[in-house]
């Protein structure tokens, strides 16, 4: 138990180190929307997410209705429904409904990302170990971010913000040189995202991804349905 | 209005979103088809984050080009992700020195 815990801390270490550059930047952008130290922190700890805290900040700035708020969350954010949907399949038979109830709060892209790709089910251990040090990196950003924004150079802050993306990749590829239908998937929502930005940039960023990534998958589901043996377990 | 209440209800929303698939599905689909959609999503939404985003990372194609070049040939040569996260950035920093000098 106490095990699991610390094996999750330790893989959320990277995500922590991403964390703590993004939330950084939006620590500025909080104090230069003339909102609190306090508020910056308070948004990060409550909602644990990068474009959706932004885009939150935006309206709270513009001093926007409260069904905005709503409706420009759920716009950015529901990718993380197919994201939990994906990894309620991969929890392990100890995850009981208080538990879901707590880590539901901590998936986030790249927890998501690093959950679901073991081989294993997830323990809830696991799990709260492996949203915990990302949490502290997020907070701690934000803070550093609203308290001492300008003292790190810019191009220190620019390069940083590719860790996450670096993460990313450092994920995918590895699986998609041993199986090439996870190739193929990864090409075609990669080609699907690219050519949303491109020819329909009017539906943002975080529909972008959801319409790629559920066109890809289902086509290569369907192409190439997983047999028992690969099915999550 | 006071901005306890937007913080609280961006928190609820976002909350909602993730608890709900995360608390309502407690059994194993047995569909081979939506197992098989499950089993590829999240290669697919990492893929649809990465790029094309990935190359205005840092604020500049080139570097970011470099950092995502970088990125890929360490993954390729099953590096650890955070070998992985920081020489893609150290990779997009030094560029930025490097054109610096001209």
């Amino acid at each position: 138990m106490k095990k699991d815990f610390t094996k999750g801390m330790r893989h959320g270490i990277p995500i922590m180190l991403g964390y703590l550059s993004v939330s950084f930047g939006f620590g500025i952008l909080a104090i230069q929307k003339n909102l609190s130290i306090l508020a910056a922190v308070g948004i990060s700890v409550t909602n644990l997410t990068s474009a959706g805290q932004v885009a939150g900040v935006e309206v709270i700035a513009a001093g926007g209705s409260l069904l905005e708020m709503i409706l420009c969350q759920i716009v950015i954010n529901l990718r993380y429904s197919l994201m939990s949907l994906s990894l309620s399949q991969k929890l392990d038979q100890s995850f009981t409904l208080p538990h879901r109830l707590i880590a539901a709060y901590g998936i986030t892209d790249e927890i998501f990302a690093l959950a679901s790709t073991r081989e294993e089910p997830i323990k809830p251990a696991y799990m709260y170990g492996l949203i915990f040090t990302p949490f502290l990196g997020w907070s701690l950003g934000t803070l550093l971010g609203a308290t001492a924004g300008n003292l790190l150079p810019t191009q220190v802050t620019a390069a940083m913000s590719l860790m996450l993306y670096g993460m990313f990749i450092a994920i995918i590829i590895p699986p998609a040189k041993k199986n090439r239908r996870i190739l193929f998937v990864v090409l075609l929502s990669a080609c699907f995202s690219v050519l949303l930005k491109f020819l329909l940039p009017m539906i943002g960023d975080g529909f972008a991804v959801i319409i790629a990534a559920l066109l890809s998958s289902v086509i290569t589901a369907l192409l190439f349905p997983v047999g028992s043996k690969e099915a999550p377990q | 209005m006071s901005i306890v209440i937007y913080i609280a209800v961006m928190a609820l929303t976002t909350y909602l979103i993730r608890v709900i698939p995360f608390a309502a599905v407690r059994g194993k689909i047995k569909s081979r088809f939506i197992n098989s959609v499950l089993y590829y999503m999240p290669y697919a939404v990492l893929s649809a984050m990465t790029f094309p985003a990935i190359f205005w990372a840092t604020g500049d194609i080139l570097t970011s080009a470099v950092g995502t070049v970088i990125a890929l040939v360490m993954a390729y040569f099953d590096l650890p992700l955070i070998a992985v996260a920081l020489g893609s950035s150290a990779g997009a920093f030094l560029t930025d020195i490097v054109i610096g000098l001209f």
